[in-house]
C-alpha cells in the first residue's frame, strides 16, 4: 500500500465519509454495491478533480466546490407537498410527466396513469434489484468511467428513473422530465436515468432542471441512454437551476446502427455548472446532433465538454454551440470529436460561436480532432466577438432601441441552434423550441 | 423654421485621422425635396451616416438641427423617434431577424415613443400587406429573414417599405435609384411622391437625371469634397448631367 496519505480538502473528507455511511447503512442489492464502490475507488484515487488535471483546466472542480453539502434523503410528505406547488408552476412541454424531488423518482407527481403504450417507467431504485440487464447498463462507458463527475454519481448511486421505449413505439409525444430541488437546507443531489430506446422506436424526452434560488445546493446527474438500431431520440434539457447552485450533468449516449440522436441543452442557471456530453456510435449510418445554448451572467460559470466517438464507418455527426457572455461570466467549451481507424466515411462538423455583451467575459474554447481514418471530412471552427455593429445600426436606425436590437440579434443568433433541432418524427418539439425562444428573450429582457 | 438646418458640419473617420465632411452647410424646408448629386467619394453617403448616427465617424465641428433640435449628440434610435429616416446605399442582411418580426419591432418602438400600445396582429398584417404590395414586395420575401436572399433592388424597395410604414419627418434616401429596373423605378418614385406633404421632406441623393424625372427636386445641391459648393433648381441637375462636375468641382476647388 502506498504510505502516502493524500491531503483531502473538506469537501474529500465529506465525501468520503457519506459514502462511508451510505456504505454501512447497506445497498439495495450487491450489484448496486459494486457499482458504487466502482466509483468510489476512482474518486478515492483522484479525489474532486482540479486545474492540473487536463480534462477540468478550466472548470477547477475542487477550487470551486468548496464544501461537499449533505446527501439528499428521500423526500418527506410535506416535502412532496412544496414540490408539487412548485412543479404545478412550471408550464408543461409535451404530454405525460415524470418528476424527480431530490433526486428520488415521485410516481405521486408524475402522470403514471397516462404513459403511452410502449413506454414503461420505473425507479431506479426498483429497476435494479432482480434486473441485472440494467445494472449492467448502468456502469456507463469507458470515457464515462474515467470522469469525476460521473464516478463521484456512481459512488452514491440510489435512485432515479428506467425508461423503456419498446421496439418500433412511436411515443408520439414528448416525456416532460422534471428534475427538482426541494427548499430547506443546501444538500447533494444525486440522480441517475436510464432511457433505453428500442429498435425502431422514436421518443423525445426533456429534462428540465429546477431548484430554489439564493441557496448552494449541490447536484450531480447522469442520464445514459441507448438508441437502438434504427431508433430516433430527441432529447432537450433545460438548466435552469437556482443562482447558487452547483450543477453537474453527464450525458452518455450509445448510438445503434441507422439511429438518430438530437439533443440541445438550453444553459441559464446556477452559478457554477457543467455539462458533460460522451456519445458513441456502435452502429453504422447513423446521425447524431449535439447543440446548445448558454446564456451567462453576473458571475456565473458554465463548462459544456463533449466527446464525440466514431467507433464505426459511415455516422455523420455535428456539433453546435452557442454562448451568450454578459457582466463577468465566463464560458467554457471543450469538443473533441474521435475517428477510430475503423470508421471511413465518418462526417464531423462542431462549431463554436460566442458573443460577448460586455467587455467583462471570458469564453476558452478547446476544440479538438483526434482522427485515424483517412477517408473522413471533419472540421471545426470557433468565433467569439461582440454583436455587429453594422446591424445594430441598422436596427437602430429604424428607431429600434439598444436593448432590443441586441435582443432580436441574440435571439436570432441562438435560434440558429434550436430551430431546427428535431428534424426527426416528433414534429412536437416545436414545443420545447418556443420555450427555449421565450427563455431567451426573457433572459434579454431582464437585461434592460 | 426650418426642418433640417445643419451648419459648418465637420467629420471624421472614428479610428482614422481623415477628415470627410469639411464644414458642410445645407438648410432643407418643410414640404421640400432637395437632391444632392456629387461625384464618387464626395462625402454624400458620410453625410448620411452622420446625420443618422453611425458610430464610425466622430463629429468635430458643426450641428444639425432637426425642428431646431441638435441631433448630434442623440443615439441612432432616438433620431429615428424624431422622425429621421435613412434609406441606405447599401442595406444590410441580418441573418435570423424575420422581415416581420423586425418591421414590427419598429413600428412598436415608434408607436410607445408616441405613448401608443403595441399593434394588434391583424392591423399589422393589413399594414404590411397593403404596402408591400404597392411596392411590389412580394409575401415570400416578407417571410424571410430581412434582406437575406433579396437582389439589390429588392433590397432598396424594401427600404421604401420600411419608409412609408415609419412615415418619417425627413427621410434621405441615398441612390435608392441604383440597382433598380425601370417598372422599379417608378413604382419607388411613385411611393415617395404619394408620401410629399407640406410637413415633410425628402433629401434624394442620386447620381442621375433619371429618378428626378420621377422625383421632381425643388432644389439641387452639389456636393464635394465634403462641402456643398453649389445650389440651385431643377435645371442644375440638367446641365450637370450635360457637362459633368469638372466646372462646378474645379472652381470649388
Ligand atoms: N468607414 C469608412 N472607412 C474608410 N473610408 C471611408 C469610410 N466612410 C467613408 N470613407 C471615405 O470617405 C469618402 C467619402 O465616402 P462616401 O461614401 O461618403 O462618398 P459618396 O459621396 O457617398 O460616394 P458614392 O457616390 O460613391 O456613393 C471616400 O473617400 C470613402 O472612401
Ligand atoms: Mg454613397
Amino acid at each position: 500500500m502506498n504510505a502516502v496519505t493524500p491531503i483531502r480538502t473538506a469537501a474529500e473528507q465529506s465525501l468520503i465519509s457519506a459514502y462511508a455511511a451510505l456504505r454501512a447503512a447497506g445497498a439495495p442489492a450487491p450489484a448496486v454495491e459494486d457499482l458504487r464502490a466502482q466509483g468510489y475507488s476512482r474518486f478515492e484515487a483522484s479525489g474532486l478533480p482540479h486545474r492540473r488535471v487536463e480534462e477540468w483546466k478550466y472548470t477547477d472542480l475542487r477550487a470551486m466546490m468548496r464544501e461537499a453539502k449533505p446527501l439528499a434523503g428521500a423526500p418527506d410528505a410535506s416535502t412532496l407537498l412544496a414540490a408539487k406547488v412548485a412543479v404545478g408552476n412550471i408550464p408543461r412541454i409535451g404530454g405525460s410527466r415524470l418528476v424527480m424531488v431530490d433526486g428520488f423518482y415521485s410516481p405521486e407527481l408524475s402522470d403514471t396513469g397516462t404513459m403511452p403504450d410502449g413506454v414503461k417507467v420505473t425507479s431506479l431504485a426498483n429497476a435494479i434489484v432482480g434486473r441485472p440487464e440494467i445494472v449492467a447498463r448502468l456502469a456507463g462507458s469507458a470515457a464515462a468511467q474515467a470522469n469525476a463527475a460521473f464516478a463521484l454519481n456512481a459512488a452514491f448511486l440510489t435512485d432515479g428513473l428506467v425508461i423503456e421505449i419498446a421496439p418500433g413505439t412511436d411515443v408520439g409525444h414528448v416525456l416532460d422530465l422534471i428534475s427538482i430541488t426541494s427548499a430547506g437546507e443546501a444538500r447533494l443531489i444525486n440522480a441517475r436515468v436510464l432511457v433505453l430506446v428500442g429498435e425502431g422506436a422514436s421518443a423525445g424526452i426533456v429534462e428540465t432542471h429546477v431548484g430554489p434560488a439564493g441557496t448552494d445546493y449541490q447536484k450531480n446527474v447522469a442520464l445514459q441512454v441507448v438508441v437502438g438500431n434504427g431508433a430516433t431520440l430527441e432529447h432537450g434539457r433545460r438548466q435552469i437551476e437556482g443562482d447558487q447552485a452547483l450543477h453537474l450533468a453527464t450525458l452518455d449516449a450509445d448510438v445503434g446502427a441507422g439511429a438518430h440522436f438530437d439533443t440541445l441543452t438550453l444553459t441559464t442557471g446556477a452559478a457554477v455548472s457543467r455539462s458533460q456530453l460522451f456519445t458513441r456510435f456502435v452502429g453504422e449510418n447513423s446521425k447524431a446532433t449535439l447543440r446548445g445554448v448558454t446564456m451567462l451572467r453576473g458571475r456565473q460559470h458554465a463548462d459544456t465538454s463533449l466527446l464525440m466517438d466514431h467507433a464505426v464507418p459511415h455516422c455523420e455527426s455535428k456539433e453546435l454551440f452557442k454562448h451568450i457572455l454578459d457582466n463577468e461570466a465566463h464560458g467554457v467549451f471543450q469538443g473533441k470529436i474521435i475517428v477510430q481507424p475503423v470508421a471511413q466515411k465518418t462526417d464531423g462538423r462542431m462549431m463554436s460561436q460566442t458573443i460577448m455583451l460586455a467587455e467583462g467575459p471570458a469564453m476558452d474554447n478547446k476544440p479538438e480532432l483526434e482522427i485515424f481514418a483517412d477517408d473522413v471530412a471533419c472540421g471545426h471552427g470557433c468565433t467569439c466577438g461582440e454583436l455587429d455593429p453594422d446591424l445594430m445600426f441598422y436596427l437602430k436606425a429604424r428607431g429600434i432601441p439598444h436593448g432590443e436590437a441586441e435582443a432580436l440579434l441574440v435571439e436570432a443568433f441562438a435560434r440558429e441552434a434550436i430551430e431546427d433541432f428535431g428534424e426527426g418524427p416528433l414534429g412536437v418539439v416545436e414545443e420545447l423550441r418556443e420555450a427555449m425562444l421565450a427563455t431567451i428573450l426573457d433572459w434579454m429582457r431582464a437585461r434592460a | 423654421m426650418s426642418l433640417l438646418e445643419i451648419k459648418n458640419l465637420t467629420a471624421k473617420l472614428a479610428d482614422e485621422d481623415k477628415q470627410i465632411l469639411n464644414g458642410l452647410n445645407l438648410t432643407v424646408e418643410k414640404g421640400q425635396v432637395a437632391a444632392i448629386m456629387g461625384p464618387n467619394g464626395s462625402g454624400k453617403s458620410t453625410l448620411s451616416y452622420v446625420l443618422a448616427g453611425r458610430e464610425d465617424y466622430d463629429v468635430t465641428d458643426g450641428e444639425a438641427l432637426l425642428d431646431g433640435e441638435n441631433i448630434l449628440e442623440l443615439a441612432p434610435d432616438e433620431r429615428a423617434a424624431k422622425g429621421l429616416f435613412l434609406a441606405f446605399q447599401y442595406p444590410i442582411e441580418i441573418p435570423g431577424v424575420g422581415q416581420m418580426t423586425f418591421l414590427k419591432a419598429a413600428i412598436n418602438a415608434q408607436r410607445k415613443k408616441n405613448g401608443l400600445g403595441e399593434i394588434s396582429t391583424p392591423e399589422f398584417i393589413k399594414l404590411v400587406n397593403g404596402k408591400a404590395k404597392e411596392l411590389g414586395i412580394s409575401q415570400d420575401m416578407l417571410r424571410r429573414s430581412v434582406n437575406v436572399g433579396f437582389s439589390g433592388g429588392e433590397k432598396k424597395r424594401n427600404e421604401i417599405l420600411q419608409m412609408s410604414l415609419l412615415a418619417p419627418k425627413l427621410a434621405i434616401l441615398d441612390e435608392t435609384d441604383s440597382g433598380l429596373d425601370i417598372d422599379a423605378l417608378k413604382i419607388v418614385a411613385d411611393g415617395v411622391n404619394a408620401m410629399r406633404s407640406p410637413d415633410r421632406a425628402f433629401v434624394v441623393i442620386t447620381h442621375y437625371q433619371r429618378l428626378l424625372d420621377y422625383i421632381r427636386p425643388d432644389v439641387v445641391h452639389v456636393m464635394a469634397g465634403g462641402q456643398i459648393v453649389k445650389s440651385g433648381g431643377p435645371e442644375l441637375a440638367l446641365e450637370l448631367e450635360a457637362n459633368g462636375y469638372a466646372d462646378i468641382v474645379g472652381k470649388a476647388a
